[in-house]
């Protein structure tokens, strides 16, 4: 019951509209749509609660209470500074290019949001069950590169030249072996489609046959959404949150907002890839698929949230020398080492 | 039946629609009063001397280009991988070379310096 709860009222929701003599398609319209609402609320909901849960984490480990006065524990804080945000003047400085200045924090919703559609929340939960699910969403994810990089180009300001071609340079290096780490599970699993990778994993997750898969991923996947120890595009003590510099108000929201629904694909594609996705632990299938893939994406964003708070920014040559001459290196060796295995085994029919 | 595209274009048309809505909103509600101070550029409060857009350094360009060969490759490794199961022992030798090339292509550019930070 509870389980199916969300494919039940997307089969009564179509039998609703098939029953009112919509059209086949327009049925297929309608239903898309409503799930892509569903999506983007579970991403703003989220998004708030996730500034809120960094804050606490944040306060916690540093032995500070964190967000406490507006709202039950402080909880109404992010809603607080929504309206804030919304409510504050955009500022245009006079030197910017102004058509791509405003164009950028329209466009850098779109990725994360185009991405949600590939991601199964649960079992039969996900909107587009793509069969190239994977390749799709790493060539979806790459394109905010170019997001970060006109914003902080045209807004004509030092500071944001240097953290968009620090964004460049530091995504660019780290997008290799994160699509690299991917490839260990592809050549398992045999398959680009998400549902089919977190079946492949009934007998065993991927983290336990993958493991410096599983670890190449999660650094560069910190490393892609821009947070610290890889938080050089931003450094907010060096070049002043580099390409939002001049961004304020909502502009600056929608940025913030598309960094933490980054940061929860990240998450989600970890959990997918590596902890079995939507596949209950130990059988222990009477909690729903779904709430299942809740709480493993909860985990891993709690992981980079601790992460992000316990280690301090590393130079720029260190990041560069990191991405190239450790990563690439280790996830070329583990293509190799698991085609390598995979071949044994077969050879030696286990 | 809408196809796989159909519903990703549909995402996407919602995205551009919903940044778009943000910021009008913004632009609607929020207090637009500009001053000549306002609107400088924000350098920690020094005065901006001379032009942003200058040539940048090589270094971000030598990490863009290597990226780009390396890029191609893997786009390569994909449907590899996807049918490394059925094709075997040939697969498994094609990928012995392949990924000898794109080793030997990384430390060209380790040994070139390309990937020292300058």
């Amino acid at each position: 019951m509870v389980e199916n709860i969300f494919v039940s009222i997307a089969a009564w929701l179509r039998g609703l509209l098939g029953g009112l003599g919509v059209p086949d398609l327009w049925n297929d319209v309608i239903l898309m749509v409503v799930k892509l609402l569903a999506i983007l609320v579970f991403i703003l909901v989220n998004a708030l609660w996730l500034v809120y849960m960094e804050r606490k984490v944040a306060g916690y480990i540093q032995s500070r209470l964190g967000p406490i006065h507006v709202g039950p524990k402080g909880l109404l804080q992010t809603a607080a500074d929504i309206g804030k945000l919304l409510g504050k003047e955009i500022i245009l400085p006079k030197n910017i290019d102004l058509v791509v200045f405003l164009l950028m924090p329209v466009l850098i919703f779109v990725p994360p949001l185009v991405i949600f559609a590939v991601i199964p929340f649960g079992k039969d939960m996900v909107a587009v069950d793509m069969n190239i699910g994977v390749f799709y969403l790493i060539a979806v994810a790459s394109l905010s590169t170019i997001i970060f990089w006109a914003a902080g180009w045209s807004s004509n300001n030092k500071y944001s030249l240097v953290g968009g071609m620090r964004s460049v340079a530091q995504m660019v290096s780290y997008e290799l072996p994160l699509v690299l780490a991917l490839l260990g599970v592809i050549m398992i699993t045999g398959t680009l489609n998400m549902n089919e990778i977190v079946n492949a994993q009934k007998n065993v997750w991927f983290i336990f046959t993958q493991p410096i898969a599983f670890l190449v991923y999660f650094i560069a996947g910190v490393s892609e959404t821009n947070r610290t120890p890889f938080d050089l595009v931003e450094g907010e003590s060096e070049i002043i949150a580099g390409p939002y510099t001049e961004y304020a108000g909502m502009g600056f929201a929608m940025f913030f907002l598309a960094e933490y629904a980054n940061v929860m694909i990240v998450s989600a594609m970890c959990t997918i890839m590596f902890l079995g996705g939507w596949l209950a632990p130990f059988g222990l299938d009477f909690v729903p698929s779904w709430l299942w893939f809740f709480l493993k994406m909860y985990l891993m964003i709690f992981i980079f949230m601790w992460i992000r708070w316990t280690y301090p920014r590393i130079r720029v040559d260190q990041l560069m020398a990191f991405g190239w001459k450790v990563l690439v290196p280790l996830s070329l060796a583990n293509i190799f080492v698991t085609g390598a295995g995979m071949y044994i085994f077969r050879a030696i029919g286990w | 039946m809408l196809s796989d595209w159909g519903a990703v274009f549909i995402f996407f048309a919602v995205a551009v629609v919903f940044g778009a809505g943000g910021i009008i909103t913004a632009f609607l509600i929020a207090p637009r009063r500009t001053t000549a101070q306002k609107q400088t550029t924000y350098e920690c409060g020094v005065d901006t001397i001379g032009p942003t857009w200058v040539q940048f350094r090589t270094s971000y360009f030598m990490y863009a280009l290597l990226f780009v060969i390396f890029d191609v490759e893997t786009i390569y490794l994909y449907p590899w991988a996807v049918k490394f199961q059925s094709l075997g022992l040939f697969a498994f030798i094609e990928m012995i070379i392949f990924l000898f090339i794109l080793i030997v292509g990384l430390w060209y550019a380790w040994k070139e310096g390309a990937l020292e930070w300058m």
